[in-house]
């Protein structure tokens, strides 16, 4: 590898299981170090790609690299350069946490004089010091998924590729997974995690956006916010929030409106102003508290990407 | 391929076997189980079959005339009948599968016409055992038929000239006792390889599978051969434990006699374990689901290497196109060996053969093998 290629660039990447398109034509460059978050709701095609990317499916057309490797070329050697978490936990059970970290030490031929230094190391990450006699089925969530996080990077991979690591883990568990994240990454690992959490996508560098098989938009959390929504955001709250949001539909500036919780968000184009939406309510015999303007959460960029209307140009 | 990776897998499958109560059941109790039930079950001997007597006349003759019969070791006497009755009913009520009757004046009309007939009366319901008892019948009643007539001669001064006696001397070689023991517990040690080595290896790649661990382990840099003999390796040594275990309870237990060099039965059973354990990886490289692998691992083991190995059904008397058949079942070879081996001791040259037939066989399964497994979800 001369200079800086990136860690892990598709192009054109596709996936088609018969008639369904999976993944539809994705590109994407990952920087060696950086911490990109895939998000998407289920079926969106985040475990396909990452499934590709490691080598395990084969893509429909389309070409990628991972560490510099080509996947349908070299996939050996792109798998000795990556660690993989799938999305289901995957490793035996009826092994110990010692048996699992020898066993996947041995697959990915780690020196012997360093692998007893990595488990200790793996062990010690994992939290499970004492533990390493357990076997692993007898293990809470928490500790399986860093255990497999463990597993996964005994060999030191460059890239990792992380599938809903978190799912189903309790959140001071999931806090302490995205520690760990963030430490391989000062350490120049290059990792693509996705998540379906959207409060997880805030600890990443970029965030790519994942629907029906296509990257809507990649970027960093603030860029998402600033630029892809296009226009800018108000909350309020009204009693009769369902028929709110169905005359909001109508309003003159209004580029989308969207039940939050107890609260409606609405998108206004640029140049509308706020007061004039409150006016429209009232006219309608809607009452609603004042519209405020609020700094937009991802799941704002989210719901505002994925729907039907185009943004106006914006930037 | 990597031996370090191979011996990784080859650790991880040993200790995953230790901990799991049914493979461990099948390495280790099914033989014990088959060899009993097979070793002792099956016997195509039929020896002290039940008789009863109805001696009509009750003479000097007819009292050696039975005990012709019940001295032998292929009758037993189980009752004396008194009438035409008794016999009906002890037929019928299953006393006796054969019953000797001799007619009121049998001595009397042998000695002065020179001839006359014994009657055997037999419970066909079962016509291998009916036909193997006449045959038994017809052997004592002939050695009676040439005692009788040297009698005569002798008592009549005339010296036995060589015309008109020809006498069959038989010799039986290989299993000089005509013990069906001998031939079957042979095949009983290739039934249960089979059954034991296609089982064992049906369950390890689909567990993987249906455990969700194949996943992980194809984003190593593990290859499909490393896989594949790293996973065969623990269950060719149990497969060869096993075999050890049988053969030795063949020679020992059950005396079959041993004539062929340790060596050659070895090396035979080493190769037909390979083709059996191949067989069962196949399967599981296949079909994803441990219990769809180890069904039709069972179907395809258990039912052609009874039937058409030639264990006990003897090929020979089967239809052409069953016999043709058998050609394709590989423990048909290694029955066919195991037998040479144990009474013959055939070296490996007297069984180029079959011998050649399993090395080709293992060659085929173990490829076929091999390029089944893919590493990808696809």
């Amino acid at each position: 590898m001369n200079g800086a290629p990136p860690a892990v660039q598709a192009r054109g990447l596709t996936k088609r299981f018969g008639a369904f398109v999976a993944v539809d034509a994705l590109d994407l460059d990952i920087a060696k170090g950086e911490v990109v978050g895939f998000i998407g709701p289920n079926g969106a095609g985040k475990s396909t790609t990452i499934r590709m990317l490691c080598g395990l499916l084969r893509p429909s057309a389309g070409t990628a690299t991972v560490a510099g490797y080509d996947i349908v070329r070299e996939p050996e050697t792109v798998r000795a350069h990556i660690g993989y978490m799938s999305q289901k936990f995957s490793l035996y059970g009826d092994l110990t946490v010692a048996e699992n970290l020898r066993f996947f030490g041995g697959l990915y031929r780690v020196p012997r004089a360093e692998l007893k230094e990595r488990m200790a190391f793996a062990v010690t990450m994992a939290g499970l010091t004492g533990r390493e006699d357990a076997l692993v089925r007898t293990l809470a969530g928490g500790w399986k998924q860093r255990l497999a996080l463990g597993c996964a990077i005994l060999h030191r991979p460059p890239v990792l590729f992380l599938d809903e690591p978190t799912s189903g883990v309790e959140p001071e568990a999931r806090r302490r997974f995205w520690d760990l994240i963030h430490s391989l990454a000062a350490d120049g690992v290059t990792i693509l995690v996705s998540t379906h959490y959207m409060d997880e996508a805030e600890y990443c560098n970029r965030i790519a956006l994942i629907a029906a098989g296509h990257l809507i938009a990649i970027g960093s959390p603030g860029e998402l916010k600033r630029r892809d929504l296009g226009g800018a955001l108000v909350e309020l709250e009204s009693p009769q929030p369902g028929a709110a949001l169905a005359a909001l539909h109508g309003a003159p500036g209004v580029v989308e409106a969207a039940i939050f919780g107890d609260r409606l968000h609405v998108l206004l184009a640029p140049g509308t102003d706020a007061a004039a939406l409150a006016r429209f309510l009232v006219a309608h015999g809607l009452t609603a508290t004042p519209p405020k303007p609020i700094i937009p959460s991802l799941e704002d960029v989210f719901v505002r990407l994925v729907s039907r209307k185009p943004a106006p140009e914006a930037a | 391929m990597n031996l370090r990776r191979l011996l990784a897998i080859a650790y991880k499958e040993t200790l995953q076997i230790w901990r799991d109560p049914r493979s461990l059941a099948i390495a280790l109790l099914m033989p014990l189980m088959q060899m009993g039930l097979l070793g002792y079950g099956v016997s195509l001997d039929i020896k002290r079959v039940p008789l009863c007597v109805y001696d009509q006349e009750n003479s000097q003759l007819s009292r050696g005339v039975v005990n012709r019969f019940t001295s032998s070791d292929w009758f037993r006497q189980v009752a004396v009948l008194q009438t035409d009755r008794d016999l009906r009913a002890a037929m019928d009520h299953g006393d006796c599968i054969a019953a000797l009757v001799i007619p009121v004046n049998f001595s009397r009309t042998l000695y002065m016409t020179g001839q006359d007939s014994l009657q055997v009366v037999l419970d066909a319901t079962d016509t291998n055992t009916a036909n193997i008892a006449t045959g038994y019948a017809q052997g004592i009643v002939a050695q009676l038929d040439a005692d009788l007539n040297a009698n005569w001669q002798g008592a009549h001064g005339e010296t036995v000239r060589g015309v008109g006696t020809v006498d069959l001397a038989s010799r039986v070689w290989f299993n000089e006792g005509l013990d069906s023991r001998n031939f079957i517990v042979p095949g009983v040690v290739a039934i249960i390889l089979a059954l034991v080595g296609s089982q064992l290896t049906s369950l390890t790649v689909s567990r993987e599978w249906e455990r969700g661990t194949m996943e992980q382990l194809i984003s190593t840099p593990v290859t499909g051969l490393e896989l594949m003999f790293g996973k065969l390796t623990p269950y060719f040594v149990i497969g060869l434990l096993d075999a050890v275990f049988c053969l030795g309870t063949a020679a020992f237990w059950f005396h079959v006699p041993f004539r062929g060099s340790l060596f050659t039965l070895v090396l035979t059973t080493a190769l037909f374990a390979l083709v059996v354990l191949g067989i069962g990886y196949l399967l599981s490289v296949r079909i994803h689901s441990q219990l769809g692998a180890s069904q039709i691992a069972l179907m395809l083991t258990m039912l052609p290497t009874t039937m058409l190995s030639g264990y006990t059904f003897p090929l020979d008397q089967m239809p052409q196109a069953v016999q043709a058949i058998s050609w394709l079942v590989p423990a048909r070879y290694y029955v066919t060996i195991l037998r040479s081996v144990f009474l013959k001791g055939s070296s490996l040259w007297d069984m180029a053969v079959p011998v050649i037939a399993l090395l080709i066989y293992a060659a085929v399964i173990i490829r076929a093998a091999a390029r089944a497994f893919r590493k990808s979800l696809d």
